[in-house]
């Protein structure tokens, strides 16, 4: 069992979760943010790693992305930076981003160099389930690297079954038909559709993402499921002049 | 050997749909029906009424006589600048906009980068009455304004893309992503044979109408429908699909897509996707493209705006793979000169894209009496600026 199948195993309600784009607001700063985020209270993290072409992302993480870019940060320079991830962090950690980076890079090595870092999944937004299945599963599965899967709001129940059956930490429940960085507002159409995913019985818990922005929607979202993701409200969040305590600040509202 | 897509969505190694899950409900409604919905009879008597009455179609084979002279063989033209606004671009986009009735949609979403995709999508929604949103990067849009004012005067919405190099590649992401938000009422009309399975063979399939037609001109007019040559530009590469086609499985009829070289492939200014590129995926298929080490995309640069793509579509890919087209290219320079050869050899302004396929008649060595169709795959108003420009004229 990795770290992600752990805590999902030990806690099943209430996980908040953050992203944040590595080399983002600085090339060097992603142990720290990660480091702050444990501290202050996450319970799991996603780092993405940027693309020049991140279609399913909004405009704050397609410019946290070029930043990124701009600072120099490649999937080689991530991996490095993460060397010493397990000595600094021990929450469930996954990288997010884009097939064509992790093609390029190799997949083999991709999966070979995140067990060894110490990196627990992966959500690779534009790797289709059927190549998943037909080309890289089999080595997914040999470095304990758990790919998580988007469902949407049109995802039908038969392909729900399918990815249910594919997953092996978590599914990743987009909250409505948008990319990144939206604002959740809990209609009633999305309460009925988290309500019909838990009425599925999948074996895999589920988490929101997409449109967390606060403690009022992460509470909202939570209610539905086993937790929720924060992402363009945090990078936005984001402050390089005083990096830990922006982060301390925004993660102040999720206790109590 | 197998040169178009089988049941996976796949060329050989290339295509499939790369998309992320909020795209997967739309790309899977058009895979699962679109061939049945071009295959129907009624579709298919719609459809050429109107490239017939609307576009003009069949577009001439013109057998260019001076350029024949000049370089020894005979060398046709496939009129495509004839059609109704001015290039192949609007047998796609008939095609889908008919398609995308029969789907039931009511809302058109598109990408362009010099604007002729953009005004073919336009024109067609004014002829259906149906919303029109394009989607063009900011740059574009300032070195395109006229058909940008075209665009508008149809009716249709320009969106700036303002992320990314703010060129075409960025129009194309922002059309996704309003995909993304709209995934039920609208429909996306990709303006190459690009994009995720089924577009790259959906496209294709539109714009084969240029081989199909030039098959029996050429039976007419040499007694044989095959030529020794066939050429056509590439940027995502659906003149060059069309104008490959029908002779494809004719494996003694050479096929050369030409690439922009921009000002040279290694002056860090070009568009040669095959010589600069690597596999990867890059706008929903797996295909070659110009990126980094680090699989980051690169800009891409051409004097014409329609080469100006970092991609080629993944059936291309496979045809360059499997050694069946020859992939050329083509400098700025070059490209230029030809177009003004062409005007004053033929009085035919040409497309700057389509004078890169002119282009490459100075490469080629002729025995003397060999039959080449050349795909003018657009004229050359948009371009008159450039051509201004470079010529002082
Ligand atoms: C006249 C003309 N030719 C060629 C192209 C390139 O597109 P494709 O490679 O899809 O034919 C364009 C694109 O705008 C064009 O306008």
């Amino acid at each position: 069992m990795n770290r992600l199948q752990q805590l999902f195993e030990k806690q099943q309600k209430g996980l908040l979760s953050i992203y944040y784009t590595a080399g983002y607001p600085n090339l060097n700063d992603t142990l720290k943010i990660a480091d702050t985020l444990e501290q202050s209270g996450a319970d799991f993290l996603e780092i993405g790693f940027p693309y020049s072409d991140p279609v399913a992302d909004g405009p704050v993480i397609q410019a946290s992305s070029k930043e990124a870019l701009d600072n120099g940060m490649t999937l080689p320079i991530l991996f490095e930076q993460l060397k010493d991830l397990r000595q600094r962090v021990t929450i469930p950690i996954l990288l997010m981003g884009y097939v064509n980076v992790v093609l390029q890079y190799g997949v083999e090595a991709f999966c070979q160099k995140c067990q060894e870092v110490g990196v627990d999944g992966c959500i690779i937004p534009d790797l289709p389930m059927y190549e998943y299945e037909e080309m890289y599963q089999a080595i997914f599965e040999k470095y304990e690297l758990s790919n998580i899967f988007l469902v949407t709001p049109q995802t039908s129940e038969e392909r729900i079954r399918k990815i249910d059956g594919l997953s092996n930490a978590f599914i990743y429940l987009v909250s409505s038909a948008a990319t990144t960085g939206g604002n959740l507002s809990i209609s009633e159409s999305s309460a009925a559709y988290f309500k019909r995913i838990a009425d599925m019985q999948l074996k895999n818990p589920f988490v929101i993402g997409f449109g967390i922005s606060n403690k009022e929607t992460f509470d909202a979202a939570s209610q539905y499921a086993n937790g929720a993701i924060i992402g363009s409200a945090f990078v936005k969040n984001v402050d390089a002049n005083n990096l830990e305590g922006s982060i301390k600040d925004f993660m102040r509202q999720f206790k109590s | 050997m197998n040169y178009f897509v089988d049941e996976r969505g796949y060329y050989g190694d290339f295509g499939g749909a790369y998309i992320p899950e909020m795209l997967y409900p739309n790309v899977e409604e058009l895979r699962q029906k679109y061939q049945a919905v071009i295959d129907d009879e009624q579709f298919q008597q719609e459809f050429k009424a109107l490239l017939k009455d609307y576009v003009g179609r069949p577009s001439p084979l013109y057998l260019a006589k001076r350029l024949s002279e000049k370089y020894g063989a005979n060398i046709f033209l496939k009129r495509e600048d004839l059609n109704h606004t001015g290039a192949h671009k609007i047998n796609n986009t008939i095609g889908q906009i008919l398609l995308a009735e029969k789907l039931g949609k009511k809302r058109i979403i598109a990408e362009t980068g010099a604007g002729q995709h953009g005004v073919a999508t336009a024109t067609v929604c004014a002829l259906r009455g149906l919303e029109c949103v394009v989607y063009m990067g900011e740059v574009d849009i300032k070195r395109q304004a006229p058909n940008v004012a075209r665009m508008k005067m149809l009716g249709a919405k320009v969106v700036p893309a303002t992320s990314g190099s703010k060129t075409l590649k960025d129009a194309t992401n922002e059309a996704m992503r309003d995909w993304i938000a709209n995934p039920v009422d609208t429909h996306y009309i990709i303006g190459s044979v690009v994009g995720p399975h089924p577009y790259p063979d959906m496209v294709a399939q539109f714009q084969s109408i240029i081989s199909f037609e030039t098959k029996k001109q050429l039976k007419e007019q040499t007694g044989s429908e095959l030529a020794d040559y066939v050429l056509a530009c590439v940027g995502g590469g659906s003149n060059a699909m069309g104008m490959f086609y029908h002779f494809i499985d004719d494996e003694n009829v050479q096929l050369i897509a030409i690439e922009a070289a921009g000002k040279g492939v290694s002056s860090g200014f070009s568009a040669a996707t095959t010589t600069l590129g690597k596999e990867g995926v890059l706008h929903g298929s797996r295909s070659i493209l110009m990126q980094t080490e680090d699989g980051q995309v690169v800009e891409p640069h051409s004097v014409s705006a329609g080469l100006d793509y970092p991609g080629i579509g993944p059936q291309h890919a496979h045809l360059f793979k499997t050694g069946r087209g020859l992939y050329a290219s083509i400098t700025d320079d070059e490209a230029l000169q030809a177009g003004l050869l062409l005007t004053q050899y033929e009085g035919i302004i040409p497309a700057i894209e389509s004078a890169h396929a002119l282009a490459y008649l100075e490469k080629m060595d002729f025995k003397g009496g060999e039959n080449v169709v050349v795909c003018l795959s657009g004229r050359g108003d948009k371009d008159m600026e450039t051509y201004m420009k470079y010529f002082n004229l």
